[in-house]
């Protein structure tokens, strides 16, 4: 279906208003936290970490994992992928200036941000990353810039490869922002860092797919059969991926007796149970495998993209389960003894979001959406295809 | 751990010592015109530290907690606390109050046997807290005491999330009516700062003062004559979290 052009210049405003709106509310529920104190949020001296970095690892997770798009093209010489480079850099921006700006509008002093950059601890992971993002962005700038600069062309290898290092480097640092935790029973585990990377391989080819197919839809065009088919089978092998990984993880904690009450809470006993096994499990793994597997829905545009969707919804679980769930339990201080306090010591506590850090949370998507939605109107990143050269180039590399 | 030093081996130490006994029987020393430093009589009292000069690393100050002198039910150290660093606010939801310090009550499985002990900021040697902070707010005093630069401190809460005894808090709404030694603020976190500013005039830190028990006892522990390393050499004690090895500043006896 083609839009009439005036209509569609209409639905486009619409659209970038909408998500211009979502991102000042968001940004307003963070000047309300910032004026109140996080007093008027669900998070608390025990949970420490809400709604807010749910959303916002998602996003740069998924932002990492969405330049696999453009590495599969550079990087390991796919013509297939080659064309998708630009999209897939213009939503790694996106969706990481939509998490930074979450986690930064959540901090207690968020107005003291410019600290963060005039004050580097190298022993923080945190501070690493005050290094990473930034760099980051250089770096996916200069990609972008080879890419649809024709002078630029005989850099672009370059930029892509320094692009794929980089955003795997990022990767390790935000997994490992968990994986340096030695005081929960949730984290502190070198399995993380790997474990994040083939997440945001996941999470951003989701993301990537459900984006590209808005973007054919909208112009009136369909997905080719070829492109459909490559890229919901690699999407299959990551979400595979993430399941072995969740699997191994769960294994190795649930072998240590110091971490069996963990596992058996986290797993079978409390309320993140039914959103492992129901979301992250059902929801976000095995419906989307069901559907990318069985041929009566993989060659379908529309289930392939229900699937992704899915593995969306299910990347939520799974980060709500990993950082709530991580935190509700109890500290084990005392072990071999039952422990009590005024201050939830022996005691699973229970979270729930306010409307501000909702709001701020959902501001985040806000800010991602409303920059990829002006990014692809004034720019030129809807794919390009040359069929011929792909089926040369799949055929003598098949 | 820092190698204990010789009694008598720290110059400035020795220095204060002789001072303090020189003028033991004005009860006071002159050390400008028309100003005057009282002198601390009190065993085992922090030495004065100059305003300006820096923390000794010489010293590591600690506090060797007996479980087993703790009164059940009594909260004089978490009330003396509050008092003395102004942590007054009662919010709606408590687990959003600030915990500088709190009572524990530990019943052995094994048992039955019934233990109550303060918990606070263990001020260790190799703290996660310091290790995570991302701008250096979380740090640590060459005297071994850990604690937080409000200045530059930008509320992440990734100390909280590093510390293994829970001993942090974040200040969830805006303050009024401060203790003006003790600074604290809206959207910062901060712990027991060992009574810092306490410890710096030669005082001990106002739980220790208020235990009925005596059950707190505060000292150098790189000093082998003070009574805490004495008390740490002859009795087993137990450092919380051990398995951890980040060498705690605060230590328990009768676990």
């Amino acid at each position: 279906m083609m839009l009439n052009p005036r209509h569609e210049e209409g639905f486009f405003y619409l659209l970038a208003a909408i998500g211009g709106l979502v991102s000042a509310v968001g940004i307003g529920a963070a000047l309300y936290m910032e004026h109140s104190g996080h007093v008027v949020t669900g998070m608390n001296n025990q949970i420490v970490w809400g709604l807010p970095h749910v959303v916002a690892i998602f996003l740069i997770v998924a932002a990492s994992g969405v330049l696999n798009v453009a590495s599969m093209g550079s990087v390991f010489g796919r013509k297939l992928y080659k064309p998708r480079a630009p999209l897939s850099g213009l939503l790694a921006l996106a969706m990481i200036s939509g998490g930074l700006a979450v986690i930064m509008l959540d901090l207690g002093r968020a107005d003291r941000i410019i600290v963060a950059a005039t004050h580097f601890n190298p022993t923080s992971v945190f501070g690493w990353n005050v290094i990473l993002y930034p760099v980051f962005y250089g770096v996916v700038a200069v990609y972008l810039w080879t890419m649809m600069e024709r002078r630029m062309h005989p850099w672009m290898k370059v930029a892509g490869f320094a692009t794929f290092i980089w955003r795997i480097v990022l990767t390790t640092g935000t997994g490992s922002i968990f994986a340096f935790l030695v005081a929960r029973q949730a984290y502190g585990t070198a399995l993380l860092a790997p474990m994040f990377i083939i997440m945001s391989f996941c999470w951003g080819l989701a993301v990537f797919l459900v984006v590209q197919s808005t973007m054919y839809a909208w112009n009136g065009l369909t997905l080719p059969p070829l492109v459909l088919q490559r890229m919901k089978n690699l999407l299959a092998t990551f979400v595979a991926a993430v399941l072995y990984f969740t699997i191994v993880l769960h294994l190795v904690n649930a072998y240590f007796a110091k971490n069996i009450a963990f596992e058996y809470f986290i797993l079978f006993d409390s309320e993140f149970a039914g959103m492992f096994w129901i979301g992250q499990i059902l929801i976000g793994t095995l419906l989307p495998l069901a559907l990318l597997f069985n041929p009566a829905t993989a060659a379908k545009s529309l289930w392939v993209n229900v699937a992704a969707l899915l593995v969306i919804v299910g990347a939520y679980f799974q980060l709500y389960v990993f950082i709530i769930g991580g935190q509700a339990f109890p500290l084990d201080m005392f072990p071999g003894y039952d422990v009590k306090s005024t201050f939830m010591d022996g005691m699973v506590d229970h979270y729930s979001a306010s409307l501000p850090e909702l709001l701020l949370a959902l501001g985040g998507i806000g800010i991602a959406f409303t920059m990829t939605t002006i990014g692809v109107r004034i720019l030129h990143f809807l794919p390009q295809d040359d069929f011929a050269e792909i089926e040369a180039a799949t055929s003598a590399t098949d | 751990m820092t190698a204990p030093q010789e009694p008598g081996s720290n110059p400035r130490r020795a220095f204060i010592a002789a001072a303090g006994a020189g003028v033991a029987g004005l009860g006071f020393t002159a050390i400008a015109p028309g100003l005057h430093l009282m002198a601390v009589g009190q065993a085992d009292a922090a030495e004065v530290r100059k305003a300006g000069s820096a923390a000794s690393p010489a010293v590591r100050w600690g506090l060797l907690i007996d479980a087993g002198k703790c009164a059940p039910g009594c909260t004089k150290c978490i009330d003396a606390c509050h008092t003395e660093n102004g942590v007054s606010e009662k919010l709606p939801d408590p687990r959003q109050n600030s915990q500088w310090i709190r009572k524990i009550e530990l019943v052995d499985r094994r048992d039955g046997r019934k233990t109550e002990l303060p918990m606070m900021c263990q001020h260790c040697a190799n703290p996660p807290c310091v290790d995570v902070c991302p701008t250096g707010a979380s740090m640590k005093r060459a005297d071994g005491i850990v604690l937080v630069d409000r200045h530059t401190c930008i509320g992440c809460r990734y100390c909280m999330m590093a510390c293994p005894y829970k001993a942090r808090s974040l200040v969830h709404v805006p303050l009024t009516e401060q203790n003006p030694e003790v600074p604290r603020g809206q959207g910062c976190v901060e712990s027991c700062t060992l009574c810092v500013h306490r410890v710096d005039r030669g005082q001990t830190p106002a739980c220790v003062e208020s235990c009925p028990e005596g059950a707190m006892l505060f000292g150098d522990l790189n000093d082998p004559s003070s009574a805490i390393a004495k008390r740490i050499a002859s009795v087993p004690t137990t450092q919380v979290r051990s398995d951890l090895r980040l060498n705690q500043g605060v230590r328990y006896q009768g676990l």
